[in-house]
């Protein structure tokens, strides 16, 4: 069983993320702060790869991402500069994603305790157009909407 | 916009966002799947007054994610599915792709934490 991850829409031009790691801090920096461990988790729905994941890691500095769909060749790719750097606990970062316009400011912050971490990304776009775009810029091809699922998620969010 | 399916305009995908946003409302319409109910039947699980179910309901009844009956003494509430379709189904399948890659990441961190283990 995956751990839960939690995605709220805190207001209309939202997406948080929260997830809680058995591993320290350092270590999932580093999977969000160098290439070659990103590429190896961060590839999105099934079938997709990450063939370009270039991080400048400086208050300043650039990063690209390219996903690519291997069934049919498509690909995606987003880009924004670092805007704040905290080793190794938030990272601030613009995003722009191919396709749309304007852009989002990402911030992720890692918080350790008693050997956990809970990672909470925020992500907060120009409008509430563009959060719904990212949102649905999720669930590409091949995810077929499981509305049949719908009970089930309702069922997890009853009062005890 | 054409990504906008599911019948769904932007501002009624707003509006069903927001209402969704709190976990009394989502509580409501969990139990509303099981089937209609009247506002008592509904205040029952909650330690809330009948009045501020009543006002829950009303922003629900606005993002037209439930409907009221026209029985006139009982008023039955029940959930409209479409809106919750259009809303759960996008943040779902969103959640789903986190899902993916952070149990990808769980399984890195473990191989990363490994070389340590010697060291103790």
């Amino acid at each position: 069983m995956p751990k839960p991850v939690d995605v709220t829409t805190p207001s209309d031009r939202e997406i948080t993320v929260v997830r809680v790691f058995n591993a320290p801090r350092e270590l999932i920096w580093d999977c969000h702060t160098k290439p070659e461990l990103v590429k190896r988790w961060m590839l999105g729905p099934p079938g997709w790869s990450m063939p370009v994941c270039e991080i400048d890691l400086r208050v300043g500095g650039a990063y690209r991402y390219v996903w690519r769909n291997d069934a049919d060749g498509t690909s995606f790719g987003s880009h924004g500069i670092h805007q704040e750097i905290v080793t190794p606990q938030r990272i601030v970062t613009t995003e722009a994603m191919d396709g749309f316009d304007g852009e989002a400011i990402n911030t992720l912050e890692l918080a350790e305790a008693g050997g956990r971490t809970t990672l909470r990304i925020n992500m907060l776009f120009p409008s509430k157009e563009h959060r719904d775009g990212a949102l649905q810029s999720g669930m590409s091809d091949g995810m077929a909407m499981g509305y049949d699922r719908l009970e089930t998620i309702l069922d997890e969010q009853k009062v005890g | 916009m054409e990504l906008m399916s599911y019948g769904q305009t932007p501002a009624q995908l707003d509006a069903t966002f927001s209402a969704l946003a709190d976990p009394t409302r989502r509580a409501i319409l969990a139990r509303l799947i099981d089937g209609e109910a009247s506002v008592t039947e509904l205040a029952k699980p909650f330690a809330m007054s009948q009045p501020a179910i009543s006002k829950h309901l009303k922003v629900l009844e606005r993002a037209g994610l439930v409907s009221r009956g026209r029985d006139a003494a009982r008023r039955p509430v029940r959930v409209e599915i479409e809106p919750l379709k259009a809303a759960t189904g996008w943040l779902e399948e969103y959640r789903r792709v986190w899902e993916a890659n952070y149990a990808r990441l769980d399984a890195l961190l473990e191989v990363l934490k490994a070389p340590a283990q010697p060291q103790d």
